[in-house]
């Protein structure tokens, strides 16, 4: 039996009928059209397709699309504003946090939570945060470095006040 | 990997949920933040017809004090238990084995109701639970049942929970001011499960353990408790001499599994060096 779902991806509003075993990843790509997000190991495990479902960053390959009926998504395609890239994309292009390319929009979905969760992380904490995040190239040392430059840029666009970390319940 | 059909039923409510799962007996599979059971339905290890989602159900998240426990609903994410003030302060073990589950989006849906259900022996909340001496409230047709952590987990993903019943509710008893826990998990890449691990607590007063709790994952087909190390301290000094002989024990009575990640006689060992760290590092300063 199909399901009718409804949900909002980076600001758009969509709906279609789905399988109930379809999964988030493959609507988001497929029914969706926003190949921006990837599919890697398609087994929880390397983040490829890691995006944001209400708030909180998901591996959509883990994630049923009937479970995000009514969900607020974004993806990759969501962070810039027009041609302004996010401070992530930017600090990934300068830092050459990237090679392939392939986990780039996963590290980056990642590497946003950990950023609002801690504004201000060591690179332990960068390690960490981005450990549910596989780099087959295996640049991470200039992932780690492009994090730390995008928590610079936006700490310094948010002005003075760093705000604490969010989401501690 | 695309599991196989399934009809898809998103209730609101525990009764609902209950209902559904009546009617459909086995064929059904109840979804919590679906990180144990997506997975197993995408290798087709798990094909259940019906997968009845209690997602939705509201009042089933949430971490609160009670009369001498702190009680946690069912859907409580493994995030929410890792940044919790309240679980920090009274479980630190709790929270510990929280930031070690997974990796943090894993976190961020996973529940620990659902892990406790999946009865994983290599699983992080079981050992825990079994440590800690919970108590699990489950609803079936015939209403509320109260279920002992040590009656909880049967055998390899195998818990007491009956196909048509809904764990609700996992209840921890509060420990006394000042104890310490903490979770040692030994894996080869920080996202695997555990070869494996050691859940401690302890409190300490006038250097003697007055309360000691040790319990073991993956050492066997169910978390078990390391009786022998609690027995060898419980009322002891906790000195660094009574640590390690106690320690010593941690594997005494357990049948350890063979697998890729190491044979048993390795995993005793991991066990005695884990007991013996975490006992140092929860003495440390006292």
């Amino acid at each position: 039996m199909r399901h009718r779902v409804a949900m909002t991806i980076n600001g758009t509003q969509y709906e279609h009928e789905v399988e109930p075993r379809t999964l988030l990843v493959y609507y988001i790509r497929e029914q969706a059209g926003l190949t921006g997000t990837h599919i890697g190991c398609d087994t929880s495990s390397c983040g490829a397709c890691t995006v944001e479902m209400d708030g909180h960053s998901v591996k959509s390959c883990t994630v049923f699309a009937v479970q995000a009926d009514g969900a607020q998504i974004t993806t990759i395609e969501g962070l810039a504003v027009g041609s302004q890239l996010h401070p992530l994309q930017q600090a990934f292009w300068d830092e050459h946090g990237l090679q392939c390319g392939y986990c780039t929009p996963g590290m980056i979905m990642a590497a946003k939570q950990l950023l609002e969760r801690n504004p201000k992380p060591t690179e332990q904490e960068i390690r960490l945060g981005i450990e549910g995040n596989l780099c087959r190239c295996t640049g991470y040392q200039n992932i780690v470095k492009a994090i730390e430059t995008a928590a610079r840029t936006m700490a310094a666009q948010a002005g003075k006040e760093v705000k604490a970390p969010a989401a501690v319940s | 990997m695309i599991p196989a059909s399934f009809d898809y039923i998103a209730v609101k409510t525990v009764p609902e949920a209950v209902a559904e799962l009546a009617k459909h007996g086995d064929e059904s599979k109840l979804l919590a933040g679906g990180h144990s059971l997506i997975p197993l339905m995408k290798l087709r290890l798990s094909t259940p017809s019906f997968v009845v989602d209690i997602g939705r159900v509201k009042d089933l998240n949430y971490i609160r004090r009670t009369d001498g426990h702190i009680a946690f609903g069912a859907l409580t994410t493994h995030h929410d238990i890792e940044f919790s003030d309240l679980v920090k302060e009274q479980l630190p073990l709790l929270a510990s084995a929280a930031s070690q589950i997974g990796d943090p989006q894993v976190r961020n849906r996973g529940t620990m109701g659902g892990a406790a259900a999946h009865a994983d022996p290599s699983g992080d909340y079981p050992t825990c639970l079994l440590t800690l001496d919970a108590e699990f409230d489950v609803v079936g047709p015939n209403g509320r049942r109260v279920i002992k952590a040590s009656d909880f987990f049967v055998g390899t993903f195998t818990s007491a929970l009956q196909p048509d019943e809904v764990l609700t509710e996992i209840r921890v008893p509060a420990p006394p001011a000042g104890t310490r826990g903490t979770y040692l998990k030994f894996s080869r890449r920080s996202q695997d499960w555990a070869i494996v691990a050691v859940a401690a607590q302890a409190t300490v007063k006038d250097r003697k353990f007055q309360e000691i709790r040790i319990g073991l994952t993956s050492m066997g087909g169910t978390p078990l408790r390391a009786s022998a190390v609690e027995a060898a301290l419980r009322g002891k000094s906790a000195d660094a001499d009574t640590i390690r002989k106690a320690a010593e024990k941690a594997a005494e009575g357990t049948d350890p599994p063979q697998d890729l990640n190491g044979s048993p006689d390795y995993r005793r060992h991991l066990a005695t060096v884990l007991t013996r760290r975490a006992l140092e590092q929860l003495t440390a300063g006292r």
